[in-house]
């Protein structure tokens, strides 16, 4: 296996490895904020709000680490 | 697509001179998709920035001027097909709040276009800025508005036909990070005035962790924007080459079965396309709210400090 097909190996796995993670962190936020609004209807728009400024964050660190999958598929 | 670091650091490099392309990425554009073996790369210069538009029936050639050479720096101005669609939608937006804000100057209750506005812009004020800055942060509100709308425009332009995605550049968006990043700092800087701006640096800690703690504080400056940029690029990207590959898997299966399947997926895919294109818009201007407010709220340094310990 030559340092190409390395790369390509290690993106998809990266790649993989970041989804898990994000999916992860944004299922259980969903589930606390269904939670939440479950025991509170009334606050369910703040626990909206919060819950999409959470998961833009995670988002965000995601976003970084598939940059870094993407700069290593593409490395020639 | 090409996304090789040196061009990525070339195109966050550029992005501080508002938009401009490197000279290679126009130059590079491959003809249409017309070789007999199919490849995805030729889909993927339908999301590429080029100095050609697609019109109705055939392809229209943008204006290209000669690349400036400032410093050490070559910047090339010509106007490509983001940078077309960057403008068009400035205009729209333009020519829009000019003319529901003239049309409705007198009446109470706007009406026509105006009720589509006003929803936006009373959402903007009542979700966005007031829960995040407070009302000493209702003076953000026309950077807020403007950013919101423009980033929605350049976002729902990638689905009209023929039309581009702006924000799937990753110059359009670092550029739009680095005017939300000088908003953050000056708001921080006029609340809290220069000493207790440099003092927040340091973390409020003892003098001994100075050295730890400025460069921390001082990175984290500079995550939060380019997290907001990538971020937005990164969506508006992402989506774009689903549907890519959602079409783009009739040709590699060359039959006719996969069709209907990837039609309806790519049909599902453009509804949340919509979706997170408002989604986005929303997304970035809240978050550049929130950090607006993080300046705002450190107002009365001492409090502060007293609450963090």
């Amino acid at each position: 296996m030559d340092a190409t097909a390395m790369a390509y190996l290690a993106a998809g796995i990266g790649s993989g490895l970041v989804i898990i993670g994000a999916g992860l962190g944004i299922g259980k936020l969903a589930a606390s904020t269904m939670d939440a609004t479950g025991r509170q209807p009334e606050a369910a728009g703040q626990a909206r709000t919060s819950m999409i400024i959470s998961a833009a964050l995670i988002e965000g660190v995601t976003f970084f680490a598939l940059a870094i999958c993407i700069i290593l598929a593409t490395k020639s | 697509m090409r996304l090789d670091p040196p061009f990525l650091a070339d195109t966050l490099r550029h992005a501080a001179e508002a938009v401009s392309d490197s000279v290679h990425t126009a130059a590079s554009q491959a003809a249409p998709a017309h070789a007999e073996k199919f490849e995805f790369s030729h889909l993927l210069e339908h999301i590429r920035n080029s100095s050609v538009i697609d019109i109705p029936g055939g392809h229209l050639e943008l204006p290209h001027f000669p690349p400036l050479h400032i410093g050490g720096l070559t910047i090339d101005l010509s106007i490509s097909k983001h940078v077309f669609f960057m403008l068009l939608s400035a205009l729209i937006l333009i020519l829009v709040a000019v003319y529901t804000a003239r049309k409705n100057r007198k009446n109470l209750v706007p009406t026509g276009l105006g009720n589509l506005m006003e929803i936006f812009i009373v959402f903007t004020r009542d979700e966005i800025a007031l829960p995040t800055m407070g009302s000493a942060g209702l003076r953000y509100l026309p950077y807020l508005l403007t950013t919101f709308f423009f980033i929605l425009i350049m976002n729902l332009f990638g689905l009209v036909p023929y039309g581009a995605t702006s924000t799937s550049n990753v110059s359009v968006t670092a550029a739009l990070a680095f005017i939300a990043f000088i908003v953050i700092q000056l708001a921080a800087i006029r609340t809290q005035g220069i000493k207790h701006y440099l003092a927040h640096l340091t973390g409020d800690q003892h003098w001994m962790f100075w050295p730890i703690m400025i460069p921390v504080e001082i990175l984290g400056l500079f995550t939060k924007p380019f997290a907001l940029c990538m971020r937005l690029f990164a969506n508006m990207n992402g989506g774009h080459i689903v549907l890519l590959a959602l079409i783009g898997l009739i040709f590699l299966f060359r039959s006719l079965i996969i069709a209907p399947v990837s039609v309806l997926f790519s049909v599902g895919i453009s509804a949340l396309e919509l979706f997170v294109a408002l989604l986005q818009a929303y997304i970035f201007t809240i978050l550049t709210a929130l950090f607006i407010g993080f300046g705002l709220q450190a107002e009365g340094h001492e409090e502060h400090a007293e609450e963090t310990h």
